[in-house]
C-alpha cells in the first residue's frame, strides 16, 4: 500500500475501540447491552406500577380496568416481558455487584455466571407465571 | 511535568494536584455510582418481595388486593420498593442519556424530564399506598 497516499481516508478507516459494528457477538457484550435495555424497558413498566397502585386506591371499577388491560393480549405480552426483563436485569445485577466486590472477572467465570444468568432469567419468569396461573387467575 | 530536565513549555507554575483539583470526577464523581449500588442492593430482596406480593394480586379481587396493601408491613415495603425503583431507575436512564445524546438541548431536556417524571411517579405511588394504608 502506498504509505504517502490518502493519509486522512487511512485515519479514518482505522478501526476504533469499543466498536458494536466490527466484534464478533459475544455473551458477555450482549448480557451487557441486556442489562441496559431491560433497564429501559423496566422504567417504562413502572408506568403500570404507578396505574396499578393508583387503580387500587380509586377503587373497584378503576382496578377493573387495569385487570381487564393486563389479562388482554397486549397485556399479557407486557407483562411476560416486563416479568423477564426484571428477573434478567435482578440476576445480572447480582452479577454486576459480584464485579464490584472484585469477585468473577476470569473469562471463564463471565460466561459460566453470565450463562446461569440467562437459565434462571428463564426458570424464574416461568416459576412466576407457575404460581400466578395456578388455579385460575382471579 | 518534568521529563527531559529544565523548565517545562508552557509553565504555569501549576503543581499536578492544583491542576486536576474541581475537574472530573474528584469529590462527588463516585457518588452516582454508589447510590446506583446502594439502591441496587436494595432492590434484591424488595424484588422479590414485589414478584411475590403482585402473584399474590393476581390471585385476589379488588377487596382482597386492598386488604393486602392495607397490612403496615406491605404497605412500608411498597413504598420502600417504589422509592428504590425509582431512584435507581433515574440513575440508570441518567447514564443512558448522557452516553447516547449529545446534542445539548435534547440531553438537558431528556434528564430533567426523567428527573421530573420519576419523581411523580414515585409520590404519586406513594400517596395511592398511603390512602390505601390509611383507609
Amino acid at each position: 500500500m502506498d504509505n504517502s497516499a490518502t493519509p486522512v481516508l487511512q485515519q479514518t478507516q482505522r478501526p476504533m475501540s469499543p466498536h458494536l459494528g466490527i466484534y464478533k457477538w459475544q455473551l458477555t457484550m450482549t448480557l451487557s447491552i441486556l442489562h441496559r435495555a431491560t433497564g429501559v424497558a423496566l422504567s417504562v413498566g413502572t408506568i403500570l406500577l404507578v396505574w396499578l397502585l393508583i387503580a387500587l386506591a380509586a377503587g373497584a371499577d378503576s382496578y377493573r380496568t387495569i385487570h381487564m388491560f393486563c389479562i388482554s393480549p397486549v397485556g399479557l405480552f407486557l407483562l411476560a416481558g416486563w416479568t423477564w426483563s426484571l428477573f434478567f436485569h435482578l440476576c445480572n445485577g447480582i452479577r454486576h455487584l459480584l464485579w464490584d466486590i472484585g469477585w468473577g472477572f476470569e473469562i471463564p467465570r463471565a460466561y459460566a455466571t453470565g450463562w446461569t444468568v440467562v437459565v434462571l432469567s428463564f426458570v424464574l419468569t416461568l416459576l412466576t407465571w407457575f404460581l400466578a396461573l395456578r388455579g385460575g387467575a382471579a | 511535568m518534568s521529563t527531559g530536565g529544565g523548565i517545562p513549555k508552557h509553565s504555569d507554575l501549576k503543581t499536578p494536584l492544583k491542576r486536576v483539583r474541581g475537574w472530573g470526577s474528584s469529590k462527588s464523581g463516585t457518588h452516582h455510582f454508589i447510590v446506583q449500588r446502594i439502591t441496587a442492593v436494595a432492590l434484591i430482596p424488595l424484588v422479590i418481595w414485589f414478584v411475590w406480593f403482585v402473584i399474590g394480586l393476581s390471585h385476589a379481587d379488588y377487596a382482597n388486593a386492598r386488604m393486602m396493601l392495607h397490612q403496615p408491613i406491605e404497605a412500608l415495603l411498597m413504598i420502600v420498593f417504589v422509592a428504590a425503583a425509582f431512584w435507581h431507575a433515574q440513575l440508570g436512564l441518567q447514564v443512558i442519556i448522557e452516553d447516547y445524546v449529545h446534542v445539548t438541548w435534547l440531553e438537558i431536556t431528556s434528564q430533567l424530564l426523567v428527573i421530573f417524571l420519576c419523581v411523580i411517579g414515585a409520590v404519586a405511588s406513594i400517596l395511592a399506598v398511603v390512602k390505601v394504608a390509611l383507609a
